[in-house]
């Protein structure tokens, strides 16, 4: 083979490999959601998971919407200042939050969070044998790990969403009456005369859209772990990459969905 | 029985099993030896299920494993995994109960612990060790609460992968031991792999030698020493010279 068509063959690797990827994420997809409708169903599992996921998941989600709504008071009102808009900082925070930031940032963390701890724990048991004890002990390991983590997190992410926008709104007020000298009736007035239910309810929607990426690439990847330590970090790697980079895609495919039609 | 013709197993270019015929009869406990990377455990986890053959015929008292019924074929295993494989996450008994307490034949959560207490017994564990976390254990304690597991439903054939790899001499003593002494008592077919020739000479009706993806020589344990086959003489007296190439 000439060295000229050498980037050539590399890149009709790197597409043939990509391709490959998406159509087995794509069956895993298929097959996760194919599990999700038969029985046996693991209760205890989904609780456990629904813990995990979601209320230990409160914390930093909660913190990361404070801090995020307060950053956006303020450059509203230093963008706003430009053209005498100062007046529409709460309600542009509350949009911001509950149409994208909300769920973005819930989104991003939760995948930071979780999907990490899904692709080790599920890598960690397939370098060890345990998914293999599972078959041997007549349980199929997408039924017992990943249906429960993916429809915990479809769950629990949307409600994560929902406390975030809370507490974003929050920060927001808070700095808009500490710091930006609003009065505390108006601002929670404009907030919520112009929040409208499609505002919040596809916030929501993106949050259960986000949930479900985050588990299945945490579950895929530790289904597909390499052996070893090294294998099982690649993968953790890998999970959090892709349903961070995914769930961005999705979030711009849900806002034109949403918003331009 | 257990019978495999012809079973072929390739890993892309690495052709690790090239033709495997063998028998099992009910009952018998089979060790198949070999060096590693020969293939010992993808040979069992080509009758279980858990690896596809690429070429032959696995069947189970007649059963061909790919056409059976899931559950029900693999409720007549239990299976000791090399590293342990016990469940981080359940306690000692819940791990020993897996399986009790789930599938068609689930039993109560507390009928599932008193078996599970029992075969813990049976395997030499105290009671206050079920509610213990696998981590908590020594290495010797996971492979007994690993062998609890294996036998807790009374499956008829066992598998034991390695099942003294990493353990001092004395606990490979016990393990061996205690693997004899349930498959006679239980009557159920094992095939064990194993390095260890101690473990070999203990656990053995007849073994097996795998070597270049084929069975090398199959025989009664008592003619391991005598089989005049360069290639078993090699292996069980751990000789560096011999047909069998040795890195070093």
């Amino acid at each position: 083979m000439s060295a000229a068509l050498a980037p050539l063959v590399a890149t009709g690797r790197a597409t043939r490999e990509l391709l490959a990827a998406v159509g087995a994420i794509a069956r895993f997809a298929g097959a996760t959601l194919g599990h999700l409708l038969r029985p046996p169903f693991y209760p205890r599992e989904l609780g456990l998971q629904l813990i995990a996921i979601g209320y230990l998941s409160l914390p930093v989600v909660g913190l990361t919407a404070l801090f995020t709504g307060g950053a956006l008071a303020l450059q509203i009102y230093a963008g706003g200042a430009r053209f005498n808009a100062e007046s529409v900082v709460p309600s542009i925070v509350a949009i911001g939050m509950v149409r994208e930031l909300g769920p973005v940032m819930a989104g991003l963390m939760v995948a930071a969070r979780v999907a990490s701890s899904i692709a080790a724990e599920i890598g960690t048991m397939k370098v060890t044998e345990q998914i293999d004890a599972l078959v041997t002990l007549s349980t199929d390991p997408m039924k017992y790990l990943t249906v429960p983590r993916v429809l915990a997190a479809t769950l629990a992410v949307p409600v994560l969403v929902g406390v975030g926008d809370a507490i974003g709104i929050m920060g927001g007020y808070l700095v808009g009456i500490t710091r930006l000298g609003f009065n505390e009736a108006t601002y929670i007035r404009n907030t919520v005369d112009f929040l409208e239910f499609w505002d919040v309810a596809s916030g929501l929607v993106k949050g259960a859209a986000f949930g479900f990426i985050v588990a299945l690439m945490g579950c895929y990847h530790g289904m597909n772990s390499g052996r070893g330590a090294q294998g099982v970090g690649r993968a953790t790697k890998r999970a959090v990459v892709a349903s961070a980079v995914m769930i961005l895609a999705a979030n711009y495919l849900l806002t034109e969905v949403f918003f331009t039609s | 029985m257990i019978r495999l013709e012809g079973v072929h197993k390739a890993f892309g270019a690495n052709r690790v099993l090239q033709g495997i015929d063998l028998a099992v009869e009910r009952g018998e406990s089979l060790v198949v030896i070999g060096g590693s990377g020969t293939g010992k455990s993808v040979l069992i986890k080509c009758i279980l299920g858990l690896v596809t053959p690429d070429a032959g015929r696995i069947t189970v008292d007649g059963l061909d494993v790919r056409r059976a019924e899931r559950e029900a074929f693999l409720a007549r295993f239990g299976m000791l995994f090399q590293g342990g494989a016990l469940f981080d996450s359940l306690t000692v008994w819940q791990n020993v109960a897996f399986r009790l307490m789930r599938g068609r034949e689930r039993r109560p959560r507390a009928e599932a612990r008193a078996i599970a207490i029992e075969k813990l017994r049976r395997v030499g564990l105290a009671p206050e060790v079920a509610d213990l976390y696998p981590a908590e254990l020594s290495g010797g304690m996971q492979k007994r609460v690993g062998l609890a597991r294996a036998i807790a439903d009374d499956p008829a054939i066992i598998f034991f992968d390695e099942p003294t790899a990493g353990l001092d001499p004395i606990m490979s003593g016990v393990i061996n031991a205690l693997i004899r002494e349930i498959v006679d008592e239980m009557g159920a077919t094992a095939i064990t792999i194993t390095h260890d020739m101690r473990s070999v000479r203990e656990i053995a009706h007849t073994v097996a030698m795998l070597h270049g993806g084929l069975i090398r020589w199959r025989g009664p344990v008592a003619q391991i020493e005598t089989s005049g086959d360069p290639y078993l003489d090699q292996f069980i007296h751990g000789r560096a010279e011999g047909p069998i190439e040795a890195v070093r």
